[in-house]
């Protein structure tokens, strides 16, 4: 038995002329939980339909807990659970109903389902809403049902495609103590995601997708320690940025790279210290900007 | 912490499969209030509106109630299957397929589960249209085996469209292009002998009335129902019926697996 819970190599997909993946290599551990980091139409949701069965692959293999995507589809379909990136949740049916028609499709008997069904609306503190329709719930309850709903069957891998995006902070922070929680199921959870500071929080490994390939991967600490530790970003007086600049974070490197500025900014320059953003993991694993302001700001730096 | 990468659940019958999804479907039909609602009213009200409004003119002897009743069942019939186009439209465009389709079922049964639940709406309106024409004067001289066969017929005209508008449902983009797809085919009825014998039409248009497919059912029925008999138009309607219901049935198999490689 391989000790990866999902293998990639070389592998490619266009839509028409356009190439989403170009050539793309992946290890997932079994049992981590492992983040896809990249902005939109990196191609994140692409591979999340290829890994899942959704799509195939125009060149190149993967396979998931030994199985190929293309060849064995059926027990790929055995081993994964996947969330989308839109709650697949029935609108028309309530959390309860919604539970219980996925617990008979996955197998489990009427009784079962009714005994499984109340112990996921319970650990998803869903019980007060169990009986209300799921179009009357809030985008962080829909991805919670959407979680439990993926949880049935416990199979081995799970996919979550951008799991908290449009949610609120207070949402955000409960649906990731819930993926946290997986890791005791020893389940790997493969997770898509914009934001690194969700990568951050949750994965033990985070890969770096742009432009279709993987251009860096490794722990939370080792991505940072590429980027820097702080970032100073300059402002004039209308609260303009005037450039942004990283440093290691130590008090040496800030005072010598205020220096180094001094003088060639106007008179009524601001300064403000921020944690690196996704965009700086970008420019400093890519040297691309994710979107025009960035280059802008790119151009004056 | 203990590593799981063997798969340990099972599959759920291909039996088990189908009644979930019909049951989900149905429970979806009970809870659409607006077009169950339409989908009982509408009968009504066309019976009474062609019965009393045009039913004087077009036949002052007061006898048009039994030329027009196997129209209006087929034209509700037709109209209540159109909703199947919706139904199945909105689950393809909302995330809920997908993960059907990345379960080890076989996910064409959400298909079958919306046409059986909308054969199950159709049936009943059926029946509602029946008995508002039993009300308002209609008078059969058929037999018990005449309006056993009748209703067979009816059946089948059902399933038939149902699944015509489920494959239009997968082809479509969206609910509302479905919509709009489905409506244009609710105007056969209106070119058939459903309200007028085909021979007060110009010659141009009999042509196509009498050479489609709602003209035969129609007469099937009308034959059926006033217990005189069949004729040709028994067999034609049953090859229009099973060849559109075939094509439609490989047609959503082909859009349904289409669909799941184009993403």
């Amino acid at each position: 038995m391989t000790a990866f819970a999902i293998e990639v190599s070389g592998l490619h997909k266009s839509f028409g002329k356009t190439a989403v993946l170009k050539g793309l290599d992946l290890s997932v551990p079994a049992g981590a939980i492992f983040a896809l980091l990249g902005p939109n139409g990196a191609g994140k949701t692409t591979l999340i339909h290829i890994l899942s069965t959704l799509v195939a692959p125009d060149e190149g293999a993967a396979r998931i807990a030994g199985h190929d995507v293309v060849r064995a589809r059926n027990e790929v379909k055995r081993s994964i659970s996947l969330t989308g990136q839109f709650a697949a949740v029935d609108e028309m049916l309530t959390g309860e109903e919604n539970l219980r028609m996925m617990c008979r499709l996955s197998g489990l008997s009427g009784a079962e389902s009714r005994v499984r069904s109340a112990e996921l609306l319970r650990q998803f503190e869903l019980e007060a809403a169990a009986g209300k329709r799921a179009r009357t719930y809030s985008g962080g309850m829909r991805r919670r049902l959407d979680l439990a709903i993926s949880l049935i069957a416990s199979r081995p891998v799970l996919f979550l495609d951008e799991p908290t995006t449009g949610l609120d902070t207070i949402s955000r922070r409960a649906l990731w103590d819930m993926i946290l929680r997986l890791k005791e199921h020893g389940i790997t959870v493969f997770l898509t995601t914009q934001y690194l500071e969700e990568a951050d929080e949750l994965a033990d490994r985070i890969a770096v997708i742009n432009g279709g390939r993987i251009v860096a991967e490794g722990t939370a600490e080792e991505l940072k320690a590429r980027v820097g530790g702080e970032v100073i970003e300059f402002r004039d007086a209308a609260d303009e940025l005037l450039a942004s600049i990283p440093t290691s974070g130590s008090a040496a490197d800030v005072r010598k790279t205020l220096n180094e500025m001094a003088g060639l900014f106007p008179e009524g320059t601001r300064i403000g210290i921020r944690k690196p953003s996704m965009d700086d993991v970008f420019v400093a694993l890519t040297g691309n900007y994710t979107n025009s302001a960035d280059k802008k700001e790119a151009a004056i730096s | 912490m203990k590593t799981a990468l063997t798969a340990t659940a099972k599959s759920p019958s291909f039996l088990t499969t189908n009644a979930v999804f019909i049951g989900r479907s149905l429970r979806h039909s009970l809870r659409n209030v607006e077009s169950l609602m339409m989908a009982i009213m509408l009968p009504i009200l066309l019976m009474l509106l062609f019965t009393y409004v045009f039913g004087g003119a077009l036949d002052p002897t007061g006898n048009y109630v039994n030329y027009v009743v196997p129209g209006i069942i087929l034209l509700c019939a037709g109209f209540g299957s159109s909703s199947t186009a919706v139904d199945v439209a909105t689950d393809m465009t909302n995330g809920i397929i997908d993960r059907f389709r990345t379960m080890p079922i076989r996910a064409m049964s959400v298909i079958t589960g919306h046409v059986v639940a909308s054969l199950v709406r159709n049936v009943l309106a059926t029946c509602i249209v029946i008995s508002v024409a039993l009300l308002v004067g209609f008078e059969s001289s058929a037999s018990f085996g005449g309006w056993l066969a009748a209703l067979g017929v009816v059946v089948l005209f059902i399933l038939t469209f149902t699944w015509l508008f489920a494959s239009i449902g997968l082809v479509t983009g969206s609910p509302a292009a479905a919509s709009g797809y489905g409506f244009i085919l609710l105007f056969l009825p209106y070119l058939s002998s459903a309200f007028v014998p085909t021979n007060t039409m110009p010659s141009w248009m009999q042509g196509f009335a009498n050479h489609q497919p709602i003209t035969p059912v129609i007469e099937t029925m009308r034959a059926l129902l006033s217990g005189t008999p069949v004729g040709d138009s028994g067999w034609q309607a049953l090859l229009w019926c099973c060849g559109i219901l075939l094509l439609s049935l490989l047609w959503s198999a082909a859009a349904f697996r289409r669909k799941a490689g184009r993403r």
